[in-house]
């Protein structure tokens, strides 16, 4: 509310005598992906910065946005294009993904969100793994979904590390946001080892995790002692883990299974980020109390298994019980190959999430809980030029995504 | 012991009184929408429906108001596997005389979840894993407690369903199945001229037992496919496995549903020229195996455009019942007509299955089947509020077990309580 009142007023200070430019009597012209300066016109436009604003404006420029507020008193330059939406919100975060490392056609070669061969290997890095060019980061794309939190899965103890990205579908280079994010623990069935080896049992899982922290810890206290210390790649990722530095994204879905990572949390005063987390609701206040924040499975994940009693109301139960949250599209093995986000909370918004809080889970609440609300998650001056563009109601069935601007580089929708 | 049930008495006392649903939104879907209208049911059947001013509602009927609700026909999902279903085995790629009915458990929660989603009439299907999986059945979700109760039955007494076949990449396996999808093929129509030789031995033989050949349940199933009786469900993906099913029906003439068709959009002129139905999937991402990379969210749109008739379907646990009106939503996203959208889901289906005389659309004299919902069939924000078969209240949101089924949550995948449906005469309801 404040940030786009305050951009008005500069607006007015430094704008020429007649500050509001013509409304454009012809069909704007839409910016090619080289246009650097370019205006986004929406009838509402969602700044998660302040209440949304009616016939808003942002004007970008080399990838920023330079200026947010009104049409009424946003000066134009007459010649700029102007890509014009009936609703227009903060480029959408997918807070929790798979795409890029677990590919479109899911044959082996395209597989690479879990490797099998040790329980426990935080030295992987999603920046290794990730394919920007991935259909299915593109077609994310295509429904509003301007960054991924994407990396290792669920399946083994402690798979892998994550990281923040931008759809651009160009690098990992060019798109990375944040190249470690989170590392990744599955505790409960999901985390068990097959064929015989450990972890074979939930008790098992939860003591091979303690003793992995309690090593990360001696190992750096050696290293801060001793910097010859040999480099251990696994140890030295889980050092950052116990710094407080990386959370631990923990996917279990039964409750005991979501207390035994509270226990860990507290034992090791890490931060614990619960994904996944079916059961949930049975245990609200102890979440609450731990301060945890918790990526509820997609409101349409299939309820077998750990998720027998999932249900679509889950966003909406947390958000009633105030733990921070955002939403995720998650992990699937098979068809669809990868959820979309938005899709996800539509259904969750039919299932009693008010709209407004699933347009912060997506967006500003996203990139708080992933550490990037400096640059993303809300059509602030300055913040990178992330916008998704609708043609109605975002939620509904029925809307198109008609285009999403990243880092002020304009892409088109999936219909 | 030998008094009536009271779940039979209930079903008798919903039937007994007419109700009338007065104040709705009603889309016929085979009729102009009526803005304010009152659908009259009576002993399991519609009796009339029209505006509010023109539909007489008798003094005796239980007068229901629905002014602010939509009222749909009950959804027709022409592919699905509610039921714990399972069909053919491991031993062999072609079982014809396997039969789903064999299979259904009626207290799984799937068929709960699929009447909280306005299904009413279903196709349950044998996987995809076979050339030939088994005889579907086709099911009314009434409240059961057997199969029996469930299955819908032919004017001559018996079970209605299809056969399902599939190519591809599914059923390709290590021998006795199908390496390849030209084995696959061969290996089908090797079996269709048996069941044929087995067409003509019964057509010789006339009534004469004597000269009738041995029974041979597998063929006799494949007879009814080639008489027309059996309709064949056939899952396939890419163009080219599309082509291979309208190949094979034009040489044995069999009367056939395409399933999913991924890559139908690619092949929907040869698709209308074929005249073959084609029920489609609305799955939210393409790829997650080698013959969906290409899926469109437009397929049925294009296929409706190119004269198709089209379906939609759940493939549940594909997709889920309870979100039935979701793929319907989606392929108006994509450019379908809201009108034919909502046909897709109802009376589209019927026709793929012959019930098109029975369900799929609110008109006099068909089954009272309908679902009421809180607005707008096509928006996220509607709730399926009530569903309704044969006259008889299926599925309540405003009953806290059945929201249970509907929305998940503790216990909502667990078999129905069998002790509150079947021993006790007090919970008969």
């Amino acid at each position: 509310m404040f940030g786009s009142l305050l951009v008005v007023v500069v607006v007015v200070a430094c704008g020429p005598q007649d500050p509001v430019a013509p409304v454009a009597p012809v069909a704007p012209v839409a910016p090619s992906a080289a246009t650097k300066h370019f205006a986004v016109r929406a009838a509402t436009l969602v700044t998660m910065a302040g209440a949304p604003i009616a016939d808003g404006v942002v004007v970008v420029r080399d990838g920023k946005i330079e200026q947010v507020g009104p049409a009424a008193e946003v000066a134009l330059p007459p010649d700029l294009p102007v890509v014009v939406a009936k609703v227009a919100t903060p480029g959408l975060i997918d807070a929790h993904a798979t795409v890029g490392l677990s590919g479109v056609l899911n044959v082996p070669h395209d597989q690479d969100q879990l490797e099998k061969s040790a329980p426990i290997q935080p030295e992987l890095r999603a920046i290794d793994a990730f394919h920007a060019q991935d259909p299915l980061v593109v077609w994310l794309r295509g429904f509003g979904i301007t960054t991924v939190h994407t990396g290792h899965g669920p399946g083994a103890l402690v798979s892998g590390q994550t990281m923040v990205v931008k759809t651009h579908g160009r690098s990992v280079e060019a798109d990375v946001v944040k190249p470690l994010a989170m590392l990744a623990v599955t505790l409960g069935d999901g985390g068990r080892a097959a064929g015989g080896k450990a972890p074979g049992t939930r008790a098992k899982s939860v003591a091979m995790l303690r003793e992995h922290l309690q090593k990360a810890r001696e190992y750096a206290a050696k290293r801060q002692k001793d910097p010859e210390t040999p480099v251990d790649l696994g140890l030295e990722t889980t050092a950052k883990v116990l710094a407080r530095e990386v959370p631990l994204l923990v996917t279990a879905h039964r409750a005991h299974d979501l207390l035994a990572a509270l226990r860990v949390a507290k034992e090791f005063e890490v931060t614990v980020v619960l994904d996944g987390a079916a059961e949930a609701y049975l245990i609200g206040p102890e979440i609450l109390a731990a301060g945890c924040a918790v990526l509820p499975h997609p409101a349409m994940a299939r309820t077998g298994g750990e998720l027998k009693n999932g249900t679509m109301e889950l966003a909406k139960l947390l958000h009633d019980a105030k733990v921070p949250f955002a939403l995720q599209s998650g992990y699937e093995a098979y068809v669809p190959k990868t959820r979309v986000v938005l899709w996800e909370a539509g259904v969750a918004v039919g299932h009693g999430l008010p709209a407004e809080a699933a347009l912060r889970a997506l967006t500003i609440d996203a990139a708080k809980l992933l550490g990037v609300d400096a640059r993303l998650g809300s059509l602030e001056k300055g913040k990178d030029a992330d916008v998704a563009l609708f043609d109605g109601d975002p939620f509904e069935y029925t809307s198109h995504c008609i285009g999403v601007v990243i880092d002020g580089v304009h892409h088109a929708g999936v219909r | 012991m030998f008094s009536t049930p009271l779940w039979l008495l209930g079903i008798a006392v919903a039937q007994q009184q007419p109700h009338a649903f007065v104040g709705a939104r009603i889309e016929p879907v085979d009729a102009p929408a009526i803005e304010r209208g009152t659908l009259l049911v009576h002993g399991g059947r519609i009796v009339a429906l029209g505006a509010v001013a023109d539909v007489k509602v008798p003094d005796d009927a239980v007068r229901i108001d629905a002014a602010g609700r939509t009222i749909v026909p009950g959804l027709v999902c022409s592919h699905s596997h509610i039921g714990a279903v399972a069909g053919a085995d491991g031993s062999g790629p072609i079982q014809p005389e396997v039969r789903a009915l064999d299979a259904v458990d009626p207290f799984d929660p799937g068929i709960q979840k699929a009447q909280a989603g306005g299904i009413t009439t279903v196709n349950v299907m044998p996987g995809s894993g076979h050339l030939l999986s088994g005889q579907t059945v086709y099911l009314k979700l009434r409240d059961a407690r057997t199969v029996d109760e469930l299955a819908i039955r032919a004017a001559d007494g018996t079970v209605a369903g299809g056969i399902k076949m599939a190519n591809g990449t599914n059923p390709q396996k290590e021998p006795p199945f199908a390496g390849t999808r030209g084995k696959a093929a061969a290996l089908m129509r090797a079996q269709l001229h048996r069941a044929r030789d087995h067409q003509k031995k019964l057509a010789a033989a006339k009534d004469d037992a004597s000269k009738a050949p041995e029974r041979a349940l597998g063929l006799e199933a494949l007879v009814e496919v080639l008489e027309g009786k059996r309709v064949v469900h056939h899952h396939t993906h890419r163009a080219d496995d599309i082509q291979t099913v309208l190949r094979l029906q034009q040489e044995f003439g069999f009367r056939c549903v395409l399933h999913h068709v991924s890559e139908g959009w690619m092949v929907a002129d040869a698709i209308a020229a074929a005249k073959i139905p084609c029920s489609v999937i609305v799955i939210d991402s393409p790829g997650g195996k080698l013959e969906a990379a290409n899926l469109s969210l437009q397929t049925a749109a294009v296929l409706d455009r190119a004269g198709v008739l089209v379906g939609l379907h759940t493939d549940d646990g594909i997709t889920d019942s309870r979100l039935f009106l979701r793929s319907a939503a989606l392929a108006v996203r994509a450019g379908m007509a809201r009108d034919h959208a909502l046909a897709a889901v109802t009376i589209n289906n019927a026709r793929m299955l012959d019930l098109q005389d029975r369900v799929g659309s609110l008109s006099p004299g068909k089954d009272a089947d309908f679902v009421v919902l809180s607005g707008d069939p096509l928006s996220v924000y509607t709730r399926v509020l009530q569903t309704w078969v044969e006259g008889k209240k299926v599925f309540d949101l405003a009953d806290a077990k059945d929201r249970l089924f509907a929305n998940g949550g503790y216990g909502a995948s667990d078999g129905q309580a069998q002790s509150m449906c079947c021993f006790g005469s007090q919970e008969g309801q």
